[in-house]
């Protein structure tokens, strides 16, 4: 490319106190390209970015040039849409749009010339809601939209999306992908950070990959493989990436560990049926909103039901609260570990034991130091949690060493079936692999493990057998046969209920 | 901090400096006060001062379990004065007089529970709950009485209000036991840890199979059994009780020491020596501004402003220890 790039980052570093989180970064963006990075959680993508938004400021040495000016005098020409949106819910989209920066006459807003200049830019990115519209009634998606627009407000000619698809459906994703394709038609430039290969393969003129706060390459779009991209992130090879050792007997003969049946919220979930083997992984797929998350809630009790059974080894149980659904040894991991699952603020020990303190405990509910140090010294060993030592604060740790202590705690209760929702959800690729070689060691243990996730790939690698939901019934089964693994077609099939198109092409 | 400790004694340094909290403030006020007054390190006012302390810190102590799960109980107050007016009334019983001190805490335990039962079973916002007891149970005080204030000249308890043993006021004594208790619940039982568990994030609680409404049935028992307590104590002082005067504000003294105390009030963080140390505060602030002569309208401003500039020295210092 010849053009003049609209970015130019040289050398960039970042010290916080003696750790090094950039060292001698550069970057350097064209306009009309969609520019993805990716990199491990903590990698440096987002510190980064916060120094191109000018939320920190590099250590001296580094240029950061936009638009050929240097980056004081670049106001408004980068905008950042953060993974956690940044609207407020009571406000209307295009008060939204100009929060800030509102347009006004002696103190007192303008609400009519707000609305006229939100509307065309609303139209541009071609959406179904109008700028009077409160956001608190719009989608995720939607809201996403919103946040687009309000970065063309102040004429960004780049725009950065951080993990922009994370709590999108795959309609929505698609939806944002159309509008990106529109935004590059214009000349603007993007820099996505995204985990997910597919999407990067869809939509990437470039990809560049940080590791441990050092660059180390740009491919061009013909030069981009899983094998290449993958090596690049964390230094070694994919083959090792999913791991499905354990063998699942196909004989579906005999008593099921788990049956579920008739299960339903009263709501979204309607009579859901389907039985879980010893030693299997089962995949639960379908787009997002589609009642899996639901569903896994109200067998594990977390919501009411109004109507369900369970039954282990044939035996009904009752699971009708989480206490209870975990001694009798159903465990569920949330989707959502900082507010569902984790005590931030205790430390990784308190967190693991939090569960089983009332077993060791000797009389009159004394806590056992020793048998809980012994447990989190075991959990982080038998993990690979990486921390100085167990009394640290959970708050102070990556998402990848976070959603392994949650899963440890999971697992001193021992239980017989585990339900782990998103279980890589935020998660780096080193910390990825780690979590489904436990699915998998799981499993040859004789535990039954059922697997929600919205990325295809993960549940084809790790499952033996996938259900699909589509709008909060099961809408059918697939099943990995001797040589034959699941079909992605298959399951979007089911998923959206039409012989569709797969949701990102090319992946 | 200094580049050269290791992160685990960064983070022990930490520990030790978020413990210590307000302490340096606590002995601040002390020297000042001694420099100022000359007398206000003698013995006898020591001992003044941990009496004056004593219920505040019985009081503070409930309500840090309280605010460690995310709530708040203004009732103290009004339980407090309840409790007293029935150990008064009790101790009028010719040969039974000394159950005026388990009457007493029974009555604040049964306030106590009322206010978790509303708040367990039928979720309603703590504060809502506990300001309407606040009024309720401060009828129910004056009701008791017929709205007169009872005496017990004999009262059959009254050591533990003017008394004193190998020289240190028996209320210190109760005051420190309550503290080693809380304590030893908070640091050293399973219930503890789901009392922090609970604060920290009660929808994880529940999903990790804590029964979050037993704990909070038990931190706003704990709460009025302590208010209770600190209700005999009161009446052990005063050999009288007023079911309209007593204890008036005492939840905003409480409330105040276990804030100063270091403890978070969204609940989750905090500890009881910190609430020690915030209810030692108040005490020396009170005690000490009436030594060097400070007139009453004034220490109410100086206690205030102190209040809030030690907090925000506090906030100020740990987002300090964060960045680095």
């Amino acid at each position: 490319m010849s053009q003049t790039p609209i970015l130019e980052m040289r050398n960039i570093s970042k010290t916080f106190g003696a750790v090094r989180a950039l060292k001698d970064v550069s970057l350097t963006v064209y306009p009309a390209e969609l520019h993805a990075l990716m990199g491990e959680n903590g990698a440096g993508k987002s510190t980064l970015m916060k120094i191109l938004s000018g939320a920190y400021i590099a250590d001296p040495g580094g240029t950061i040039t936009i638009e050929g000016k240097p980056q004081a005098e670049a106001k408004g020409a980068v905008a950042v849409i953060y993974q956690e949106l940044s609207l407020a819910p009571n406000l209307t989209v295009a008060e939204n749009m100009f929060l800030g920066r509102e347009i006004a006459t002696r103190g007192v807003v303008d609400r009519a010339t707000t609305r006229e200049r939100a509307q065309p830019i609303l139209d541009r990115l071609g959406v179904s809601f109008d700028a009077r519209t409160l956001v608190g009634q719009l989608s995720l998606g939607e809201r996403q939209m919103v946040e687009i627009a309000r970065a063309l407000t102040t004429d960004a000619r780049l725009i950065v999306m951080d993990e922009p698809t994370t709590s999108l459906s795959a309609r929505e994703t698609d939806r944002l992908f159309e509008v990106i394709a529109r935004l590059k038609s214009e000349g603007i430039a993007i820099i996505y950070i995204s985990h997910r290969m597919e999407e990067v393969y869809a939509l990437a003129d470039r990809c560049s990959v940080l590791r441990d706060g050092v660059y180390i390459g740009t491919l061009e779009r013909d030069e981009l493989s899983a094998q290449r991209l993958v090596q690049m992130m964390v230094g070694r090879d994919l083959d090792s990436f999913y791991k499905k050792e354990h063998v699942a007997s196909p004989d579906h003969s005999g008593t099921p560990l788990m049956s579920v049946r008739d299960m339903s919220d009263g709501g979204l979930v309607k009579a859901c049926n389907f039985d879980l083997w010893k030693g299997e992984v089962l995949g639960i797929a379908g787009l997002v909103g589609s009642g899996r998350t639901e569903l896994a809630r109200l067998i594990y009790g977390a919501d009411d039901r109004s109507s369900g059974t369970v039954a282990l080894d044939g035996k009904p149980v009752d699971t009708s609260e989480p206490r209870v659904s975990l001694a009798n040894g159903v465990a569920y991991l949330t989707e959502d570990r900082a507010k569902l699952g984790l005590f931030l603020d205790m430390s990784i020990s308190e967190n693991v034991n939090v569960g089983v303190i009332q077993r060791d405990a000797g009389k009159g509910g004394l806590l056992n130091f020793a048998a809980a140090a012994k447990r989190a010294n075991e959990a982080i060993k038998a993990l690979a949690v990486k921390a100085p030592n167990a009394r640290m604060p959970v708050g102070g740790l990556s998402g990848g060493n976070q959603q392994k202590v949650l899963i440890a705690r999971l697992l001193e209760t021992k239980p017989r079936v585990v339900i782990l929702d998103e279980p890589t959800r935020g998660v780096d690729v080193g910390a990825k692999s780690e979590i489904y070689k436990l699915i998998d060691a799981l499993a040859r243990q004789g535990v039954g493990v059922i697997v929600i996730s919205s990325e295809l790939a993960e549940i084809i690698g790790t499952c033996d057998r996938v259900l699909v939901m589509r709008e909060g019934h099961l809408a059918g089964e697939v099943a990995s046969r001797p040589g034959q693994p699941i079909s992605q077609e298959a399951i979007m099939e089911l998923s959206t209920g039409t012989v569709a198109e797969p949701a990102i092409q090319g992946a | 901090m200094s580049d050269k400790t290791s992160p685990a004694a960064n983070q022990r340094l930490r520990t030790i400096m978020s413990v210590a909290g307000m302490l340096p403030v606590l002995i601040l006020l002390a020297i000042v006060f001694q420099m100022m007054s000359g007398r206000f390190m003698s013995v006898n006012n020591l001992s003044n001062v941990m009496q004056q302390a004593s219920i505040n810190i019985v009081l503070a102590s409930g309500m840090t379990f309280v605010i460690l799960t995310g709530g708040i109980d203004l009732s103290v107050g009004s339980i407090l004065a309840t409790s007293a007016m029935v150990a008064v009334i009790v101790s009028l019983i010719p040969e039974f007089g000394w159950l005026g001190v388990p009457a007493a805490m029974l009555v604040g335990l049964a306030c106590g529970l009322a206010n978790g039962i509303l708040i367990s079973a039928l979720k309603l916002p703590p504060f809502i709950v506990t300001l309407g007891s606040l009024t309720a149970v401060r009828g129910i005080a004056r009701l008791v009485g017929n709205d007169t204030t009872v005496f017990n000249p004999d009262l059959p308890f009254d050591v533990i209000g003017n008394g004193s043993l190998f020289g240190i006021p028996w209320l210190a004594i109760i005051a420190l036991a309550v503290i080693l208790l809380s304590w030893f619940i908070l640091k050293r039982t399973v219930l503890g840890t789901w009392i922090y568990a609970t604060g920290g994030n009660p929808e994880a609680a529940r999903l990790t199979g804590i029964k979050v409404p037993m704990v909070l049935l038990f931190v706003y028992g704990l709460s009025g059994l302590f208010a209770g307590l600190g209700g005999a104590m009161a009446a052990a002082r005063l050999y009288a009780a007023n079911g309209l005067q007593l204890g008036q504000a005492y939840e905003l003294d409480a409330i105040a020491a276990v804030i100063l105390g270091g403890t978070s009030f969204v609940g989750g963080v905090g500890s009881i020596w910190g609430t020690l140390i915030g209810a030692l505060i108040i005490a020396v602030l009170s005690n000490g501004l009436i030594l060097i002569g400070v007139s009453d309208i004034w220490q109410y401003i100086v206690k205030g402003l102190v209040i809030i500039a030690a907090v925000a020295l506090d906030r100020y210092r740990q987002k300090g220890g964060a960045r680095t």
